[in-house]
């Protein structure tokens, strides 16, 4: 998300000085240089694999996207495995938001063993690498809480870990509204709950949204750690598939670029969204 | 406690001592304000006026001495507590409209959520308040597409939407233009005739000539000085008091 951030803020500065500029800063040359370097990754690729005398295969690749059989489509298995991550992802979000909000309102409540709960749970689950959090989830909690479905055993996983980051990020949303707007909530006769509902969150939640797709994006991309306890997403998917046919680098690179196309689509969208929003008021 | 006529004192306070960490904010303070009376405290930045009617409305809690408003008692029960906000419209210095509500669902939110008015009954009410402090024009408009003077209007008219039986007032125009004080000042006025009892602070003496039934000046956490407007204006009798007002009226 910052290198997102970043990459806009470079490009509109652009935009503001374009007149005056120098052939070397100018936007073709910008361009010709993009073209210049990914020649030379190209190349570069090509070059270490020929001396591997790695023989490539990319004509093999378009069937494990989709196959038409007797005239009807069927998807391969990494248009499966991509669908598997963003239905991770997008479950994932839900309880994120869900987990992010209640930490963040404990932390801010005047509850003692609420504020106590929530810094445990952050503390616990930022200290901690991610592959242990999953593996505690899948082989100790997952026969504890008897669910027998690895896929929501990740998800919950997943969403226990990001929802650490967006409990921060929610927080700071909610106190960037200023304190008037509780006192004028309070005085017009709101509960504190209402308060939330009507008045903080509505004002907060803009201001969110742009931290909250970096969440979204690693939700997609922390999904890959569940391959390792059989959950049939994307990189499981690329796994297998490279365990069959020895393309791995054709693979590796093509869900490469379908995290990126995911996640740049992702991103592009919440902008719109924001903007709408934006524009409301 | 009782006035001259018997009657119960709408607000009361007792021997109110208030704390911000070591700081003590206010220092026993007494004041009694009946129903229908208009009471103005002024005093210099810092002498507690602020959080003296934060106190009445429990925006900030006491250490000791007793808030006894409209006959309940204010202390840790919360339930007492959202019962004796509802009684108390407070109007801000710096408005505190919501900036993400338009003027009327500003002025309706309050009774469709806290009361659970009807939305057409809480737009009918609003539109009259609205009337009253003559802004039912902007009614679709944002905070943000509004004057200074305009806001604070929309100010009064949401606390008024809640039927309060009390008004505080924290230096309501002390952040308006010049040209936009009279505006505010003129509602408040015609909402004194009403019979509303009313707290302002405000250091507008003009319109604490005109409204004022009990002029209270506070300095560094005291009530110095407690008259009605014509002995204090004319013959205040603390020394305090005297510089204050010499000050202000050379303004
Ligand atoms: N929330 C707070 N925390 C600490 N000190 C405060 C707080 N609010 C007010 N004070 C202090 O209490 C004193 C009285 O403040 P206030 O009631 O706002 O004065 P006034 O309204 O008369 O200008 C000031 O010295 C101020 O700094
Ligand atoms: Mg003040």
């Amino acid at each position: 998300m910052p290198a997102i951030d970043v990459a806009q803020s470079a490009n509109s500065g652009k935009k503001l000085n374009r007149r005056k500029v120098r052939w070397w800063k100018s936007r073709t040359f910008d361009f010709l240089q993009f073209i210049a370097l990914i020649a030379f990754v190209v190349w570069i690729t090509w070059r270490s694999a020929a001396a591997m005398d790695y023989r490539w295969q990319w004509y093999r690749l378009p069937k494990y996207f989709y196959r038409i059989i007797d005239g009807e489509l069927i998807w391969g298995p990494l248009i499966n495995g991509m669908f598997v991550t963003l239905e991770i992802a997008a479950w994932g979000m839900v309880l994120t938001l869900i987990i992010g909000l209640i930490t963040a309102i404990l932390r801010l409540s005047d509850s003692f063993a609420g504020q106590v709960l929530a810094r445990t749970y952050l503390e616990t689950i930022r200290n901690t690498p991610l592959l242990v959090q999953v593996s505690i989830f899948y082989f100790v909690l997952q026969p504890i809480l008897g669910i027998n479905n690895p896929l929501w055993t990740g998800i919950l996983a997943l969403a226990f870990f990001e929802g650490s980051f967006a409990s921060e990020i929610i927080r700071a949303g909610i106190n960037s509204v200023p304190r008037g707007q509780w006192e004028a909530s309070s005085t017009v006769g709101l509960s504190k709950a209402k308060t939330y509902i009507y008045v903080i969150l509505p004002q907060a939640v803009p201001l969110m949204l742009p931290p909250l797709t970096g969440i979204l994006v690693n939700l997609v991309k922390h999904s890959a750690i569940l391959s390792f306890v059989a959950v049939f997403e994307l990189t499981t998917e690329a796994r297998n598939l490279i365990g069959d046919t020895f393309m791995s680098f054709e693979i590796w690179f093509t869900i490469g670029a379908m995290y990126l196309v995911v996640t740049i689509t992702l991103s592009t969208l919440v902008g719109v969204l924001e903007r709408r929003i934006g524009r409301g008021r | 406690m009782s006035d001259g006529t018997g009657k119960q004192a709408m607000i009361q306070l007792r021997g109110v001592n208030k704390m911000f960490g070591d700081f003590q904010a206010l220092y026993d303070i007494n004041l009694d304000v009946y129903q229908g009376e208009r009471v103005v405290i002024c005093g210099p930045s810092g002498s507690g006026k602020s959080t003296l009617i934060r106190c009445i409305n429990r925006l900030e809690e006491h250490e000791t001495g007793e808030i006894i408003v409209d006959g309940i008692r204010l202390d840790d029960d919360t339930r007492k507590i959202a019962e004796i906000r509802a009684e108390i419209g407070m109007v801000f210095q710096l408005f505190n409209l919501f900036p993400h509500l338009s003027v009327l669902d500003n002025c309706t939110l309050g009774p469709m959520k806290a009361r659970g008015i009807s939305r057409t009954e809480a737009q009918k009410l609003a539109m009259r308040y609205l009337e009253k402090v003559r802004i039912p024009e902007q009614a679709g408009k944002y905070p943000s597409q509004l004057s200074g003077g305009q806001q604070q209007r929309v100010a009064i008219a949401r606390s008024l939407c809640m039927s309060p039986k009390i008004m505080l007032f924290d230096e309501p125009t002390s952040a308006l233009d010049p040209e936009m004080i009279k505006e505010v000042l003129d509602v408040m006025i015609e909402l004194a005739e009403t019979g509303m009892t009313m707290i302002c602070v405000t250091h507008e003496m003009g319109f604490a000539k005109t409204v004022a039934d009990k002029m209270i000046f506070m300095d560094e956490g005291r009530i110095v000085e407690e008259a009605t407007p014509a002995e204090f204006f004319t013959n205040p009798k603390n020394d305090r008091t005297k510089l204050f007002l010499s000050q202000i009226l050379l303004h």
